[in-house]
């Protein structure tokens, strides 16, 4: 490990890694380990008779209510998938909790979850429920595809980007410590492995949806080695794509770019924290955090969420949290499953409610109740299809 | 030791008779997001009904058939059946008949089953129908879930207990062979990942419906081996279900347990000939073959069936079957079909008439004929158009 990234630095950088590298070295072995917990026994998915069992993590905020909208839009449309709900408190402060959320997907495969709160006034050592979760999984791709709605009304038309961003590494390490008193240092570690990994999923991507350029988003102008890494490693992999188009831009000049003339994205790729930033840019360009799904993908599970993993506390138990991104995820559950027919017919009935009905709740200045909205969904799943139970 | 086994699990897939599928472990390939473009057959449906494959079997499979058909009908249950008649003793069996089942149930991808009996005269083919249906579907696990019916007491009343049984491999593998005159070795397969397989199958099984303990009944005290193969992938699935407890037993005792003290187990999993031996053991404990329903599942297809399969062929034509195992089993068909309304429906008014205690075949000591219990089931129907 230690020794193929000095061997792959030492070409980019020549001789100036000197100390740098041991850091690099010991912080990356830890990162490893974490990992490879997760490369146990993997089990068979739970499919059985045709219907597949997925863990549900409803979260806090508006998680619990949307994902019971699921699980009854599912249950209408004669949809084969049972759910395994575990809670996770996100008040306690041991981990039990999540250590169990995770064995659950672990066993399922595939989750679909609502956010758990971090509370900023937690201890130190306590982690985000959400993060480790990612990690400890190995879910190294977010995918998120931003697209305009023809029915809700934005300052931007015609937008149409897929962000991927490295879910894993960067500077959600958790490794923070304080050096010297009064001095804090965060590592923010970028590995040659992950950077390839995540690059060369995005190329993939790309290239079956039928993308024609991807643009790396970076900071190498300041952090010349971490992020140089990175875009170098995405250099590499688009060498193998030549009919993709490759281009780089930095993140702060991106963003700018984003809110003044998004229509030149196409596929976005990045580390970490500039994806957590950028994405949520993206879904305000296109009507906000509750228009939008989100996707992690490792090697061997996947967990689905809103793209922009808001908890939306403020809006909880009202009726009133837009729908659309959790039912759009569940969606894009169902397109992993293999299940296409019910996902099409699902994620066309939410299109036509947003787009043709014109059923909006407030948070895209419609009057309508989060009920309201499924319902509609409903009804239209009802008129256009046979496949459905009572309502 | 190991290594023949290697062997023979080599051999059995090089030589494909068995059909034995062995899937791969990692069957759902990472996918992208973006998959709209891929063309796939739409579910077996229109016009709101759903087409479920039927085989009624020999014995009195035909009759219980009726009676699943003249329940449905009353109750308005939406479900379609394509009917296919197959049979190893009476002329009707063939290969073609045999791909022409099998491709229906798999567009249809559930399928109502009566048996198919099996004669034991070697006439040339070690697998029976029966056993081909189950590989070449791959339909590995076989669910009999034993419930007490409450308003007929037996000697062990409230037993709630479902046995999970392995029928791919194990001693049915059907490779027997007669190694010197006078010597016949018959080859019991035990493989890691249908252990695992089952193992899975059976916490998953569990976690769903809300039960707490499994135990693994097994024979490793003599084969140490094959069997020490099963126990040992079932405790390592057992570590990713951290609330489920997790026991073993031998089979004899277990055997005995069941008929002294059954109320000590709650989810049993186990390879396939003990398995065959406890399903008809603990269906004996609440009322007979032909009370408990059962159902086989691979991971796309599902078959519902009576629990304990037997084609009762002395009965047939006399109107004697009792059509409870197989009305209840439809029930649970209907259920997994997401019809939960009906499926309440049809269980409820078959609950009713046992627990009324006025309509009962022979079996469960009354003098009712079949027609006569399927006309007080669809009398107690909650939903009636007419």
């Amino acid at each position: 490990m230690m020794a193929t990234l000095t061997k792959a630095l030492k070409p980019i950088f020549g001789g100036r890694l000197g100390n740098t590298a041991k850091v690099f070295g010991t912080a990356i072995n830890s990162q490893r380990d974490k990992a490879t917990t997760t490369g146990q026994i993997i089990p068979p998915p739970a499919k059985y008779g045709g219907r597949h069992t997925v863990t549900l993590i409803p979260g806090d905020g508006i998680g619990p209510e949307l994902l019971n909208h699921v699980r009854e839009l599912f249950r209408f449309s004669c949809v084969p998938v049972d759910f395994e709900v575990v809670h996770v408190n996100s008040a306690s402060t041991s981990e039990d909790d999540i250590n169990n959320a995770i064995t659950a997907i672990r066993r399922n495969r595939v989750a679909l979850k609502g956010n758990i709160e971090t509370a900023h006034n937690m201890p130190p050592n306590h982690k985000s429920r959400n993060n480790l979760l990612r990690t400890s999984l190995d879910l190294y791709a977010n995918v998120m595809h931003c697209q305009s709605l023809p029915g809700v009304q934005t300052r931007h038309k015609n937008i149409d980007i897929t962000i991927i961003r490295e879910n894993t590494e960067g500077e959600y390490s958790s490794l923070e410590h304080e050096s010297v008193s009064g001095v804090v240092e965060c590592l923010k570690i970028i590995t040659r492995n992950n950077s390839l990994r995540i690059a060369e999923y995005a190329f993939k991507l790309a290239r079956e949806n039928g993308r024609r350029k991807v643009t790396a988003v970076h900071k190498a102008n300041i952090m010349k080695l971490a992020d140089g890494l990175f875009l170098q490693c995405c250099k590499e992999v688009a060498s193998g794509y030549p009919d993709i188009q490759f281009d780089s831009m930095i993140v702060d000049n991106t963003t700018m770019q984003l809110v003044s003339k998004p229509q030149q994205f196409d596929v976005m790729l990045m580390p970490n924290l500039y994806g957590n930033v950028v994405s949520n840019v993206c879904a305000g360009l296109v009507g906000g955090p509750g228009l939008v799904p989100g996707a992690n993908y490792g090697r061997d599970y996947a967990v689905f969420e809103t793209a922009t993993r808001n908890t939306g506390k403020s809006i909880a138990n009202r009726n009133i949290a837009n729908p659309t991104a959790m039912l759009l995820a569940s969606c894009l559950m169902l397109d992993h499953l293999k299940l296409h027919a019910f996902a099409n017919m699902i994620r066309g009935a939410i299109l036509t409610t947003m787009n043709e009905t014109g059923l909006h709740t407030p948070d895209i200045g419609g009057q309508g109740t989060t009920l309201d909205v499924v319902q509609s969904i409903m009804r239209n799943i009802q008129s256009s299809g046979p496949l459905t139970t009572e309502i | 030791m190991r290594q023949i086994i290697r062997v023979y699990c080599m051999t059995l897939i090089c030589q494909g008779l068995s059909g034995a599928r062995l899937q791969p472990l990692c069957a759902r390939t990472l996918s992208l997001t973006g998959s709209q473009n891929v063309s796939e057959t739409p579910p077996a449906r229109a016009d709101s009904t759903f087409k479920v494959t039927m085989v009624p079997g020999d014995g009195v499979g035909p009759e219980l058939m009726t009676a699943v058909k003249e329940v449905f009908k009353a109750g308005d249950v939406p479900v379609e059946f394509e009917e296919f008649h197959l049979s190893e003793v009476q002329n009707m069996a063939s290969e073609e008949k045999l791909d022409e089942v099998l491709t229906s149930m798999k567009n249809n991808r559930v399928a109502i089953k009566g048996k198919i009996h099996t004669p034991m005269e070697y006439k040339g083919e070690l697998a029976s129908y029966e056993m081909r249906l189950r590989r070449k579907l791959d339909l590995f696990a076989n669910v009999v879930h034993v419930n007490s019916l409450p308003g007929y007491s037996t000697r062990h009343n409230n037993l709630d207990l479902v046995i999970i049984r392995e029928q791919t491999e194990g001693e049915y593998s059907s490779l027997e062979h007669e190694s010197v005159s006078g010597v016949v070795e018959c080859l019991k397969i035990i493989t890691r990942e249908k252990s695992r397989r089952i193992a899975k199958f059976a916490f998953d099984y569990a976690t769903k419906k809300g039960r707490s303990k499994v135990t693994a009944v097994h024979k490793a005290n003599i084969m140490k081996l094959a069997d020490g193969l099963f126990l040992q992938s079932c405790a390592e699935v057992a570590e990713l279900y951290p609330k489920i407890k997790y026991e073993n037993i031998i089979i004899d005792n277990c055997c005995m347990q069941l008929v002294q003290n059954p109320y000590q187990f709650d989810v049993l999993v186990m390879p396939n000939l003990y398995g065959n031996i406890i399903d008809n053991l603990a269906a004996g404990l609440v009322g007979g073959a032909g009370v408990v329903p059962g159902e086989s599942y691979s991971a796309e297809y599902a078959v519902f069936e009576t629990g304990a399969r037997h084609p009762f062929a002395q009965a047939v034509g006399r109107n004697i079957a009792n059509p409870t195992a197989m009305l209840l089993s439809a029930s649970n068909m209907l259920r997994h079909l997401n019809l939960e309304y009906h499926s309440n429906m049809v269980s409820e008014a078959v609950r009713k008439v046992i627990k009324q205690g006025k309509v009962r075949t022979r079996d469960l000591g009354g003098y009712s004929t079949t027609s006569d219990f399927v006309r007080a089931v669809v009398a107690n129907l909650r939903h009636r158009p007419v």
